[in-house]
């Protein structure tokens, strides 16, 4: 399905931001995954002619980055961290136990489209090893018991804004720094809440 | 052994709402922009940069106020914030960007106004949306305030800044490759020559790229004077620097200290020794891409130049300790898998070398190993950087080639009894 009118309005901004159209290219594919989950043909359509650029361009674009999913993702993607400081604070046993949870091996999706699972590179959580991200939401300081409580939060309430702090509250124990200040916004979609490409969704307390 | 808080000094004052405009100004927020506007002489800026002795916090200690030195003149020049942090146990630039993005963003000003640059960039690595919106939502209140836009503050100077996420890309950290990505391209170092970004940078201009920390010292040196920045530290090494500890310490974290200690004392003050009183066993100096120190190394000094001359380098700035019961095989393979991984697939060497050393010692960790299997680790690291000196030798666009290859030498030369043990007694038949 092409883009619609409002979905337009939002390229259009985007693009306004940047001397050249085609550094709008990374944000675009951005409000692609937001639509689909993944990175559609029809997207790629759509964004080659808002940025002046071929097909091919733009699909050799998308397929080097790994956060433009190829294949669509689940309502949550859960992304366990493998490095070397949560390599070595076990983020073994919390990968083990988000697979048994859900199931899923590295880089699947359950068929009811809920959790997409995959093991990332480090996520900037080190401090707080073994850390995860839920739809680009930090929480650190995980055990494989509260990665389940997770999960099982995550498929029985299905929130539908995810937020770093919440998780942290809920389910996080040691954390890099003192986070401090509380927030309220996050994400939506298997993509980061950031407002510049209208992502940032505020929670309801 | 004492923090020194120059940088992390507002936050921790004001734990609430550090990253509020309102409470910034209070606090000598912004004083040091005006007090450039009011002088209104750029050379004076860059002066006081290059009197600091400041070196990049990006990973190449490159001097900042040289670089800026360097910025070729054109019309249309820019600023590129590197705010990719993806180097594993590096998690400094997090809290900068998360708990005092006003700090960043008068940096951002000054430096803008001291090279004459009307627009700049934040590029920030994708996962960090937490800090991402922190960042933008100041940028909007700076913008409201007028610190940002035409005419800040009255005077002729503007400046637009734009915050940029990226899409999960180590390489775009490389400075070369975040220009590239920021120009919608994909994420691949450029030639160095003819791509000095201070010469062929952004959209084929000049452009200064620094790391968030290094920027965001820019105000308390234009506060205190360049001379009084170089006090701290040690020569070469000036200043305070943020590190980040991780690994099997009992308190990690990020703690901003005068370089020049020991990374013993280090771990001792500030991660309160190792979890249920265990030995080191190794420990990493700079991030994921340096070689490792044995737990007998711990009295180096912590500054660019003492590790550099003991093998390594001080990189990132991030610590990761390793106790006694580390399977350090594993620990290897996890940071070669990463490059592995985060090769960008440009040169032969890293894209094939990389997953070859991702293989051989993954079957090596699963008890399946040969004893070949360690001049091949050898054959093949000596492909990506020949010789296996330190610095390394390149046949790569880049150094995260050479990067892999850290954690094999460094196996090698000190734990090569580890990777022996992990070897089978039996010689297995070929099947
Ligand atoms: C593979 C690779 C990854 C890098 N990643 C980062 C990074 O995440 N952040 C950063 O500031 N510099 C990184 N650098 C260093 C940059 O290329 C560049 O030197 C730095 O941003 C310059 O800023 P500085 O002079 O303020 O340190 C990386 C370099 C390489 C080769
Ligand atoms: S060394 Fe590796 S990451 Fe760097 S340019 Fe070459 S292939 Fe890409
Ligand atoms: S190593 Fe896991 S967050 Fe850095």
């Amino acid at each position: 399905m092409s883009w619609d009118n409002e979905l337009l309005e939002r390229a259009h901004k985007i693009i306004e931001l940047y001397p050249q159209k085609r550094s709008a290219l990374g944000p675009l594919l951005y409000l692609a995954q937001e639509k689909d989950g993944f990175i559609s043909d029809d997207s790629i359509v759509e964004i080659s002619n808002l940025v002046d650029i071929t097909e091919v361009q733009v699909k050799s674009v998308s397929s080097f980055y790994s956060m433009y999913k190829e294949e669509q993702t689940g309502t949550y993607l859960l992304s366990v961290c493998k490095s070397i400081s949560c390599e070595i604070n076990d983020s073994r046993s919390v990968i083990n136990s988000v697979k048994e949870f859900t199931g899923l091996e590295n880089y699947e999706t359950d068929q009811d489209k809920l959790f997409t699972f995959e093991e990332v590179e480090c996520i900037g959580a080190c401090g707080g090893a073994p850390a995860v991200q839920v739809n680009y939401e930090t929480v650190e300081g995980l055990t494989p018991e509260k990665t389940i409580e997770m999960c099982e939060w995550l498929k029985n309430d299905k929130p539908e804004i995810i937020v770093a702090d919440q998780l942290q509250n809920k389910f996080g124990g040691t954390k890099s720094f003192d986070w401090a200040i509380e927030d309220n916004t996050g994400s939506a979609y298997t993509v980061p809440g950031f407002q510049n490409i209208g992502t940032a969704k505020e929670k309801d307390n | 052994m004492k923090e020194t808080l120059l940088l992390t000094k507002h936050m921790r004052d004001f734990p609430e709402n550090s990253h509020n405009i309102d409470v910034y100004e209070k606090n000598n927020g912004y004083s040091a922009l005006k007090k450039v506007l009011k002088e209104d002489n750029p050379e004076n800026v860059i002066n006081e940069i290059k009197d600091s002795n400041i070196r990049g916090r990006g990973g190449a200690g490159f001097p900042t106020g040289v670089k800026w030195g360097f910025l070729a003149e054109d019309e249309d020049r820019y600023l590129v914030i590197n705010g990719d942090e993806s180097e594993p146990g590096t998690f400094k630039d997090r809290i900068l960007l998360e708990r005092d993005p006003h700090q960043l963003i008068e940096g951002v000003i000054i430096t803008c106004f001291a090279s004459n640059i009307k627009k700049a960039f934040i590029y920030i690595r994708g996962e960090y949306a937490k800090p991402a919106r922190r960042v933008q939502e100041a940028v909007e209140q700076a913008y409201e305030k007028g610190y940002l836009g035409d005419n800040i503050l009255g005077t002729n100077l503007s400046l637009d800044i734009v915050v940029h996420l990226g899409a999960g890309a180590y390489i775009c950290g490389e400075e070369t490759a975040l220009l590239n990505s920021l120009e919608g391209k994909r994420g691949e170092p450029r030639l160095k020559p003819p791509y000095f970004p201070a010469v062929m940078g952004l959209y084929n201009k000049p452009t200064l790229v620094n790391n968030v920390e290094t920027i965001s010292s820019v105000p308390w040196i234009i506060n205190n004077s360049g001379k009084e920045y170089a006090k701290l530290g040690v020569e070469g090494s000036t200043g305070t620097r943020i590190f980040s500890l991780s690994g099997h310490v009992r308190t990690p974290g990020n703690f901003e200290i005068e370089m020049g200690k020991s990374f013993g004392e280090f771990v001792d003050t500030f991660g309160n020794g190792i979890k249920d009183d265990k030995k080191v066993k190794a420990y990493i100096p700079g991030g994921a891409s340096a070689p490792w120190f044995t737990g007998d190394q711990l009295d180096i000094k912590m500054t660019i130049d003492d590790v550099a001359n003991a093998g390594s380098m001080l990189g990132s700035g991030a610590v990761v300790v390793m106790d006694e019961d580390t399977n350090l095989v594993y620990a290897a393979k996890s940071i070669v898998s990463f490059f592995a991984h985060e090769s960008c697939g440009q040169c032969t060497p890293c894209r094939e070398g990389t997953t070859w050393l991702e293989m051989i010692l993954e079957r090596i960790a699963s008890g399946r190993g040969r004893l070949s299997d360690i001049s091949l680790l050898v054959d093949v690291c000596d492909n990506i950087s020949p010789g296996l000196s330190w610095p390394p030798k390149m046949t790569t666009i880049c150094p995260l080639g050479p990067s892999a290859v850290s954690p094999i030498t460094s196996l090698l030369d000190n734990f090569s009894d580890e990777l022996m043990k992990m070897l089978p007694t039996k010689i297995p038949i070929a099947q």
